[in-house]
């Protein structure tokens, strides 16, 4: 029998039984639809946070103290109070590549206005913070070098901060904050950034003069990070090399010493990340792909009763000539039928699933295309492998016996 | 024996036995015959004297235990199971007792099926040799009824054209008319005696002895051996006998 027949044939029987062929292909259907809504869930977000990272400035450096931490050694405290005014100084006086640069310094605690108070973080930073973070005031202004030189208690606070300790109609503008106890007077607000994709509130800060908050509020003659700016993107190498060249001449360094800061470009934060989202994407795949394999085994059940109630036809078929690789074959096709109809229905159901899910989060919805075809393969995989003993089970059968079969 | 004849097949001493446990059933002990082109060929003995196990040793469904077996000139014991499927699809017509039609599947569908499994037709030519076959049978107008739509009688005209649309060389029948009623049977004879008429030869089992009238030649199985050999000279019509019957009564 040439192939165009027994797909016939196949065809035919999947027909002939829908509701057994429909519920075996259920399973494949919902296997499929899970694999390709977790693969663009996990790609969606992939997406979402490299937009967030890259509105923040994709040119943006960090300079941390201490070693590179990414091979998990604990470090000595020591090791992480390396970054010194000395150092904010000079990458000032000699930057090329550097545009904007910021010390921080930060410090969490209560900030108290009257009766109202919230917990918040404050940040010690220079005037060129907004910069780097391509963030706008608002309202108000910032504060400027002079409020640096003078330790100024002034700063500029976030909407949350407003909102929790001074409600709707109040002027936040002038009025003096506690935090720890130090009295800061707000000169301005900052705009509205929202959460990010970790939830974290963005617009729950305060931010001060670094001289301010090191001397007044965290009592440290260290920075905890500082941020700059490389000219653009494409610059941030060169704009690493020349931190690293004053920082470990600053920190006298020798050649064959390690750095004891570490410099991250927003670029390497989102190769990191997207490699992070990778690997979940991967885990919530393959936790989808073992519904597949489950659907496999209930299409083999389905076929094993199949050729069993068909021994009669198998029987007939073979005295009239058919070899037992033809009939083999037949169920193989009727396997993969039930694996490749529920796969096309499940890879609609999928991208259907994405499409509402995703914006639910406000995520964008992605439906890569090798997902796409990773769960159809994944389906005709299925279908011949699941198929297989079945159609061996009804090739192997004796056609005298077959056909006394009742 | 009509020497001039073509011989279509022919058994040499063929054994068949069975394991079954530690004991052997031996169904068949040493059967050697010849049949010739255009001979019908009826085969009787009680209930298991094997002449279903002979069937499918003939039919080439089954191989010797011991002798040998040649259908239209070819030895079949040392065939492959794809060459002997290969061989049922060209030279054998079966026609079983309970009609073996695949359900839900037209007549003429169920009789292309022998030919689904020979590459060299086409699908128009499939469908012109199934309504050729349908209409020898008496079922021209029933060319699309599927087969839980049509009474035994009809089911097993279509089982009859399957057997005969790969032009075999030999029809093989096992109690064809075992599931029919008395007049359904004779018209079944009749047919059969058309068709051997028409040339073709044929097998037919049955453990009814009233039907060795009607076919040119009888053999008597008991205990897996030959114990007759009969050739009818008298062969009666089933035509004659089937109008003799009394009409059904359907006033
Ligand atoms: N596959 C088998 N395994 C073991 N014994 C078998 C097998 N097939 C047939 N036999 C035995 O061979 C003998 C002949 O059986 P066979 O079916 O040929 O009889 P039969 O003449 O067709 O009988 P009936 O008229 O009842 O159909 C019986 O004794 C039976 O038990
Ligand atoms: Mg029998």
């Amino acid at each position: 029998m040439n192939i165009q027949n027994l797909i016939k044939v196949s065809i035919r029987a999947v027909f002939s039984n829908k509701m057994r062929s429909f519920l075996s292909m259920l399973g494949i259907i919902i296997g499929v639809a899970a694999v390709i809504a977790m693969m663009s869930i996990g790609q969606g977000s992939k997406e979402s946070i490299r937009q967030e990272l890259s509105t923040m400035g994709t040119n943006l450096l960090t300079v941390r103290p201490g070693a590179d931490m990414r091979g998990g050694v604990r470090q000595d405290p020591s090791a992480m109070q390396t970054l010194k005014i000395e150092d904010y100084e000079s990458i000032i006086n000699e930057k090329k590549y550097v545009t904007y640069v910021s010390p921080e310094v930060t410090s969490g605690g209560q900030v108290i206005y009257g009766n109202n108070n919230t917990t918040t973080t404050i940040y010690g930073e220079s005037p060129e913070y907004l910069q780097i973070k391509q963030w706008d005031v608002e309202k108000g202004d910032c504060f400027t070098e002079e409020d640096i030189k003078k330790s100024a208690k002034v700063c500029v606070v976030g909407k949350t901060i407003v909102d929790e300790l001074f409600g709707e109609n109040v002027d936040p503008i002038g009025k003096n904050i506690r935090f720890k106890s130090i009295p800061m007077k707000i000169i301005g607000v900052l705009k509205s950034k929202g959460y990010n994709s970790w939830g974290m509130d963005q617009d729950n800060v305060i931010i001060a003069p670094y001289t301010c908050v090191m001397k007044r509020i965290a009592a440290q003659t260290y920075f905890s990070s500082i941020v700059c700016s490389a000219i653009t993107e494409e610059l941030s190498d060169d704009a690493i090399d020349e931190l690293t060249k004053i920082l470990r001449r600053n920190h006298k360094i020798k050649d064959e010493d390690a750095d004891d800061f570490t410099i991250r470009s927003q670029a390497e934060m989102m190769e990191t990340l997207s490699s992070t989202m990778d690997t979940v994407t991967l885990i919530l795949g393959i936790a989808a792909g073992f519904s597949l394999l489950i659907a496999g085994i209930g299409i083999m059940n389905i076929m094993l009763v199949s050729v069993t109630e068909r021994t009669k036809e198998i029987g007939l078929r073979m005295a009239v000539g058919a070899t037992g690789f033809v009939i083999s074959v037949q169920f193989l096709i009727e396997s993969i039928i039930i694996s490749v109809t529920g796969g096309i229905f499940g890879v609609l159901l999928g991208i259907a699933a994405s499409e509402w899910i995703l914006p639910l989060f406000s995520m964008p919805s992605i439906v890569p295309l090798w997902s796409i075809l990773l769960s159809f393969s994944v389906c005709v995989v299925i279908g011949v492998l699941f198929g297989y003993i079945p159609a061996r089970k009804a090739a192997n059968m004796d056609p005298i016996e077959a056909i006394r079969h009742e | 024996m009509e020497n001039n004849k073509k011989v279509i097949i022919e058994l040499d001493q063929v054994k068949r036995y069975f394991q079954v446990g530690s004991e052997t059933v031996k169904a068949l002990r040493g059967i050697s015959f010849k049949i010739y082109e255009g001979e019908f060929v009826t085969i009787q003995g009680t209930s298991g004297s094997g002449k279903s196990t002979l069937l499918n040793q003939l039919g080439c469904l089954d191989t010797p235990t011991s002798g040998e077996y040649y259908l239209d000139g070819v030895p079949v014991k040392k065939m492959s199971k794809n060459q002997r499927a290969h061989l049922r699809n060209r030279k054998i017509g079966f026609v079983f007792q309970n009609y073996n039609l695949l359900p839900n599947t037209t007549s003429v569908e169920n009789v292309e099926l022998p030919l689904m499994y020979n590459n060299k037709y086409s699908a128009a030519q499939r469908r012109e040799a199934a309504i050729k076959a349908l209409q020898a049978v008496g079922l021209g107008d029933r060319l699309e009824h599927k087969s839980n739509q049509m009474s035994g009688g009809q089911m097993q005209r279509v089982a009859i054209a399957r057997a005969l649309v790969n032009t075999p060389a030999v029809i093989l029948a096992d109690e064809a008319t075992g599931n029919l009623d008395t007049r359904t049977s004779f018209e079944m004879l009749v047919l059969f005696q058309k068709l051997h008429k028409d040339g073709h030869t044929i097998i037919f089992v049955t453990h009814n002895p009233d039907i060795a009238r009607y076919s040119s030649r009888n053999i008597m199985l008991r205990d897996g051996k030959i114990r007759e050999d009969t050739i009818n000279t008298n062969i009666e019509s089933a035509a004659e006998a089937l109008a003799a019957l009394p009409k059904p009564q359907d006033d």
